[in-house]
């Protein structure tokens, strides 16, 4: 009888180099496991098979347009919070064929993109990439069209996510209700606590994959009170993260006061703020690639020599370049104010009323990959200190 | 908006029951049946199914659009010129502006054409029976009101009084001229005027703007369609509230940059509005507040 595999909600204990088996359970049953690795200095997804390419003792420190490593010994496996990647780089993917036409004798027929699409568990999956997920199924799935790729991708989705036991500066999810806690939309969750992870089941498809360690011997119970001291340790951090301030000499920690967010840019549009944020933004896109939510995408048409043989591409779109407006009568938004205002005003608020919440989940990517710091978080705050009514 | 870049779209309903619902890049194969110069660099193409089937089962409204597409050229959304009822073909009017319909100009009579459609929220002309209506037109902002007249023609005793206003820079530029007389046989009132006349021209000469200050109308029985350039939409528009016609009744449609034309793809956006998805045909209560944005 597995100890305490049996339920949605319920936690076990896992040794912690017993994540081995995890990973080569989700292998076994067809997975391609990616999880987060140190490279190219930063931690990033990438293909995992074994626990020692996890980024064990590293730390990572985040401000604006800043991202450093260092090792720590005491930290854990997972004690970095967010790279620059998401799920978005899997679930939609920067590049992709959404079709293929090739023509006989002046026709043009439709010609089946291979679906080859293998199952992809991740892990190490924050509680602000979960939200970040909901929002795109929002996009994706639950609008007046289905797109058909991401539904095969997403339904096919194992995660493994993990709760944050510390938040960079850059974080706000606390600010935006999306974290740190993980408390839905994973397949199983891990809490790290000393030499163990407390796991706990979020699915009928993770409550498989637990029994399977279980029957293995590899699990031991949580008694109430160890699940009680487990489920604390992201809400403290939560806690702590509402209770910040800001100290000489180090990162400010980020917040956004979100009360009447949406009001507040609608009613500011022509706000001489824009034309402030505007003399520094480059216009570079950079927070939009690793904006976990940002949906832009445009289609590409790749056509062979001969041009009888044609694959459509759909590629990330970015509303801070000036392609992503243009008419032939000039570009909607010609500049760079401009175009911060659509892109802030679109996440903030836009997305409200397009999807039902925020496009804003608080991973504060956009402000550790923004070449010259500008902070959205500052942005609506100076917004709000000298807003039209 | 005129007819080369996105445009037309009807009421959500609508595209439920007829848009594309499943995948949204899902192709109709068309064959071109005529190819008509309107006005220098404008063009009409008429589009035939193939077969009854086919051509049965594309419904749209009026000012709907289509994704007219050259594999390995692109994509133009272009609205919906002909009448919604007719059976013989689809039409689109094509300002020759970019590289998609410099393609489209190279093709003759008989060759393939591709189009995903139809999509958009349509002119609520359904909501109009009873009404008095005015047409308001700039330059090939007409295409995308030609199939609203067509439809009004079909139904004319469902509607009041009804005035076609078409404004154009020369007289060469109005469109459908040539169908002026049997939009008179049908009660349908037309005015042209440009901005710049030729000697010939005996017309009105200046903004359409003026031929709508001349016009005696019923504010409380009227509402007025619109489409054009965006800044004579809003001057329009504006004029028309002064002169009593409420902002619900008054229907601009707007042209964005068109992807996907189904909300996916984020580029059409104007405040929270995705114009493929919740226009192009808006009503100017709903949108004056982001058209009055610069840049936005």
């Amino acid at each position: 009888m597995p100890p305490c595999a049996d339920a949605v909600g319920s936690l076990s204990w896992l040794a912690r180099p017993a994540l081995q088996s995890l990973l080569d359970e989700l292998t076994a049953r067809g997975h391609r496991v990616v999880g987060p690795q140190v490279a190219d200095g930063a931690v990033v997804y990438r293909d995992l098979a074994d626990v020692n390419q996890l980024p064990a003792g590293w730390l990572d420190e985040q401000d604006g347009g800043l991202y450093r490593l260092r090792l720590d010994e005491a930290a854990g496996w997972f004690d970095h919070v967010v790279g620059p990647h998401s799920l978005k780089n899997f679930l939609f993917p920067p590049r992709e064929p959404i079709q293929r036409l090739v023509r006989e004798d002046g026709t043009w027929r439709e010609t089946l993109l291979p679906d080859g699409q293998q199952p992809l568990a991740v892990i190490g999956v924050r509680a602000c990439d979960l939200a970040a997920l909901r929002v795109q199924d929002r996009v994706f799935l639950h609008g007046a069209h289905v797109d058909v790729a991401y539904q095969s991708r997403r339904e096919k989705l194992f995660i493994v996510a993990v709760n944050c036991r510390r938040a960079a500066a850059t974080c706000f999810c606390h600010s935006m209700e999306c974290g740190p806690a993980a408390t839905h939309s994973f397949d199983l969750a891990l809490t790290e606590a000393g030499d163990r992870f407390a796991v706990e089941i979020g699915s009928g498809r993770g409550g498989e994959i637990l029994d399977a360690l279980a029957t293995a011997g590899l699990l031991t119970p949580c008694t109430a009170d160890e699940a009680g001291r487990v489920r604390a340790i992201p809400r403290d951090l939560e806690r702590a993260m509402h209770a910040r301030v800001a100290e000489p000499g180090k990162p400010r920690p980020r917040s956004l006061d979100t009360d009447g967010i949406r009001d507040l840019l609608y009613d500011n549009l022509e706000h001489p703020r824009w034309h402030v944020v505007a003399d520094r933004c480059l216009s570079c896109a950079n927070c939009t690639l690793v904006c976990p939510t940002c949906f832009c995408s445009s289609v590409e048409e790749v056509a062979d020599l001969s041009g009888d043989d044609v694959t459509r591409e759909r590629r990330w779109a970015s509303c801070f370049t000036l392609a992503h407006s243009q008419m032939h009568s000039g570009a909607v938004h010609p500049t760079v104010a401009s175009r911060y205002r659509q892109w802030l005003t679109h996440k903030l608020a836009g997305w409200i009323d397009q999807f039902g919440t925020s496009g804003c989940t608080g991973c504060g990517r956009c402000i550790t990959w923004c070449p010259v710091a500008i902070d959205l978080t500052e942005e609506v705050a100076a917004i709000r200190e000298s807003a039209s009514p | 908006m005129t007819s080369t870049h996105a445009m037309s779209p009807p009421a959500p309903d609508t595209l439920q029951a007829n848009g594309p619902r499943h995948s949204p890049w899902q192709l109709h194969a068309t064959r071109i049946a005529a190819i008509r110069t309107e006005a220098p660099g404008v063009t009409t193409y008429t589009l035939t199914f193939g077969g009854h089937r086919a051509q049965r089962r594309f419904r749209f409204a009026a000012g709907q659009f289509n994704m007219l597409y050259l594999p390995g050229i692109g994509e133009a959304a272009i609205s919906i010129s002909s009448d919604p009822e007719s059976l013989s073909g689809i039409a689109h009017t094509v300002h020759t502006v970019g590289n998609v319909t410099r393609a489209l100009a190279r093709l003759e009579v008989g060759d393939e054409l591709l189009l995903r459609g139809p999509f958009g929220v349509p002119w609520p002309l359904a909501d109009l029976r009873d009404r008095d209506l005015v047409l308001v037109a700039g330059g090939l902002g007409l295409a995308s009101l030609l199939s609203a007249i067509a439809f009004c023609m079909t139904h004319r005793g469902d509607y009041g009084r009804i005035t076609v206003l078409s404004g154009a820079k020369t007289p060469a530029d109005l469109l459908a001229t040539h169908d002026h007389h049997r939009w008179r046989d049908h009660g349908i009132d037309v005015h042209g005027i440009v901005t710049n006349p030729d000697p010939r021209w005996q017309g009105p000469v200046g903004l359409v703007s003026m031929l709508l200050d001349g016009l005696a109308i019923d504010p409380d029985d009227t509402s007025l369609l619109c489409c054009g350039p965006e800044p004579m939409m809003i001057a329009v528009a504006e004029q028309a509230t002064a002169r009593g016609i409420a902002r619900e009744q008054v229907f601009v449609s707007i042209e964005r940059l068109m992807g996907c034309a189904s909300g996916l793809c984020g580029l059409c956006q104007v405040g929270p509005f995705f114009v493929c998805r919740d226009g192009p045909v808006f009503s100017y209560d709903r949108i004056a507040r982001w058209l009055a944005v610069p840049h936005l």
